[in-house]
């Protein structure tokens, strides 16, 4: 190392002075998103703590798991490429899915409509012109057998972003595989699940904090019992990050709500070691190419530490950090939109560098519209390239040992435990969202991206340098008549079904709401006795109210 | 006198990082600007306009629902005698949308990428012209 020390201070003084005083570097200062400042040259000087690497870096499958969760990692086998995807009625949605699963999509994920994911039924005057936009409407069983129709639910494995109604829909996931002969206790998948970062960023919350938060760990304990091998949450920095905050931010706050989880769980009476293993994360992976796949790693290894250390969990797959990813929608332009397409595989090839367990990559007009079918065949097409040409998933954690990716590794840990504890000396992440805290530093955040792209600190191609004309490109359109169709379905389907039988169990959940019972044992009755979403939804804002923004 | 605004969140989109920088460029721009907070009704953010006497309503809407609820607010906002709030509006709205939006009394709509220098030059710009054709009248 005195060495090393000695020679680039000999290189800084003679050739790089020289070089420097002909032509000045571009910017006075190189940053990462997060603000951290990127020096000129990474050396073995900058990860100088070479005899901790056992402790800092490791070996992937082992605590802390900077370098992966697996002990193969993509060699054994390669992320599960999950698109995101939903849109108008269970039918068209049904559609586009074996479409993907033809086009070797690998496990599915639901895109549910807002008023599926605020609890209102497609008929509710709240759900006027929002039905079928976002994602696709499901309001019944019926409809959730007709969005899964034909999908063999014991061999795909099902993602499920929705959060307030999680019980509900989560429910009628396993009621459509039990109907189709499926025992559940064979399921795979993840249901979001994640509320506190609704509160955050997202915005599709129903109830207040305190009453979210038992739903939380009501489905915790549901899944544990019925549903083992289903993931009871998914723990996401995505929309924390869309919303503006840093690499920094999108780790610490992320962690902070999942450190909440993990207390509320245990003050739930579960046993730490029994639902752990099966908390997962969500990702986002954005454009800063190294500070991304530092961040993946930070994140891992951070988790690690706060589950073993902190809370003394005692397996080492209750201290793994399994994390979805997706490509940032924010990034994406919808100035010349083609060229999100090299956005988003950079983006995704960060992921899989950072270490994924599954990804969806963004398709080029998302900043336009939904996705249209070609779209998102080219978006499954860059992870297929990625996986089976780029040869990057062939050795495990390739860029270990890059001075700079573990300077930045390390730099990312230390940023985002400071936050951390910041966020501990507020009473935990529950109070600092109370308080506006976590809210407040993101909004900072984006403010000031936005200034440094109007001030041209910061580039974005097509948007404010390399203009150009352009022809607008053909966009998917929900077709007008979903509304009416899904109300009219809706309709047919209260006439059809025995209303005393879905009362009665409406007022069952109501019950165990009150009680404090495991409400999605009841909920799980009321969807097979025809109850649908809003009235469950409804049964429940009865006992716990309504979250109002502050 | 400072230029009012109202920036709203019309729906049940909770997507709401456009609207609290564009909320905070018009503030640093000098206007007075209301911020609604996500998941209000159109009628909520028209009685909203009419109770703070704004100027301007900016929307911003990014589920799709655009189509039916930014009109809704300009007919409640002309049902309340609030004609003359002038209403604009950001989101992710089709370049296909945007005739008919502005046949609705949508003053302007804002693309994804829009600066939000030329958002707060538009609105003093529309205040200006606006005040002088009411001292011409």
């Amino acid at each position: 190392m005195r060495v090393i020390k000695k020679k680039l201070g000999r290189w800084e003084r003679g050739p790089l002075k020289k070089s420097l005083s002909k032509l000045s570097e571009r910017k006075a200062r190189f940053e990462t998103d997060s603000g951290i400042e990127l020096k000129r040259l990474y050396t073995p000087l900058d990860s100088a703590r070479k005899d901790d690497y056992l402790r800092r870096v490791g070996f992937p499958g082992e605590p802390p798991f900077t370098r992966g969760v697996q002990p193969t990692m993509y060699r054994g086998r390669l992320w599960t490429m999950r698109q995101y995807a939903g849109f108008a009625t269970a039918e068209e949605t049904n559609r586009r899915y074996r479409y993907l699963l033809e086009h070797g999509q690998t496990g599915l994920s639901v895109a549910f409509d807002l008023p599926t994911q605020i609890g209102y039924d497609s008929d509710h005057p709240l759900a006027q012109g929002e039905v079928g936009k976002v994602g696709v409407a499901v309001s019944t069983l019926r409809d959730a057998e007709t969005l899964f129709k034909g999908i063999p639910l014991g061999k795909v494995s099902t993602s499920m972003t929705i959060n307030a109604t999680a019980p509900i829909l989560l429910a009628m996931y396993a009621a459509v595989a039990e109907g189709q002969g499926v025992k559940t206790n064979v399921l795979q998948g993840t249901v979001q699940n994640d509320i506190l970062k609704e509160y955050v960023a997202r915005g599709t919350y129903i109830y207040p904090p305190k009453e979210s938060m038992r739903l939380v760990t009501d489905v915790f304990a549901f899944c544990r019992k019925t549903m083992p091998r289903f993931n009871p949450i998914s723990i996401s920095g995505y929309h924390i990050r869309e919303a503006g905050a840093t690499a920094v931010q999108e780790v610490a706050f992320t962690l902070a709500n999942g450190i909440a989880y993990v207390e509320a769980a245990r003050r739930a009476g579960l046993d730490m070691d029994d639902f752990a293993s099966r908390l997962s994360f969500f990702f986002n992976a954005h454009s800063n190419f190294l500070e991304e796949i530092a961040k993946f790693r930070a994140a891992r290894r951070l988790w690690a530490r706060i589950m073993c250390d902190r809370f003394k969990a005692k397996r080492p797959e209750s201290c793994m950090l399994r994390f979805h990813a997706q490509t940032a929608g924010c990034t994406l332009t919808a100035q010349q939109p083609d060229n999100n397409v090299v956005r988003v595989a950079y983006q995704a090839l960060a992921a899989v560098l950072g270490g994924a367990q599954s990804l969806h990559t963004n398709s080029r007009d998302e900043a336009l519209a939904l996705p249209t079918e070609e779209s998102v065949r080219i978006a499954l097409r860059t992870q297929q390239i990625i996986a089976y040409e780029s040869g990057v998933a062939d050795t495990i954690d390739p860029l270990a040992g890059s001075y700079s990716v573990e300077a930045l590794t390390d730099e990312i840990e230390a940023k985002a435990s400071a936050y951390l504890a910041k966020i501990d000396k507020m009473g935990g992440a529950v109070a600092a969202i109370e308080a506006g805290y976590m809210q407040a530093e993101i909004a900072e955040s984006a403010y000031r991206h936005q200034l440094q792209v109007q001030n041209r600190e910061k580039v974005v191609v097509g948007v404010n340098e390399f203009q150009a004309e352009e022809q607008p490109p053909r966009l998917l359109r929900i077709r007008a008549d979903v509304e009416r169709r899904q109300r009219k379905a809706l309709a047919a389907f209260r006439r059809s079904r025995r209303a005393g039988r879905a009362k009665t169990a409406l007022s069952r959940v109501n019950r165990a709401a009150s009680r404090e019972d495991n409400v999605v044992f009841a909920i799980s009755d009321a969807v097979k006795c025809g109850a649908t979403l809003g009235e469950i939804s409804d049964a429940l804002r009865e006992v716990f109210g309504e979250h109002k923004e502050r | 006198m400072k230029i009012r605004v109202l920036i709203a969140k019309p729906g049940l989109d909770g997507h709401d990082r456009g609207a609290k920088v564009v909320a905070r460029a018009l503030r640093d721009a000098g206007m007075e600007v209301i911020y609604t907070g996500i998941r209000q009704t159109p009628e909520q953010i028209a009685s909203a306009a009419v109770q703070e006497g704004v100027d301007f309503v900016g929307l911003s809407c990014l589920s799709g629902a655009h189509n039916h609820l930014f009109p809704k607010v300009a007919r409640l906002l002309q049902e309340k005698g609030a004609g003359d709030v002038v209403v604009f509006a950001g989101g992710i709205i089709p370049a296909s949308d945007v005739p008919r939006l502005k046949k609705a009394g949508i003053r302007e709509i804002f693309p994804p990428g829009a600066s939000t220098d030329s958002i707060a030059d538009w609105v003093s710009r529309t205040a200006e012209r606006l005040k002088a054709r009411k001292k011409a009248a």
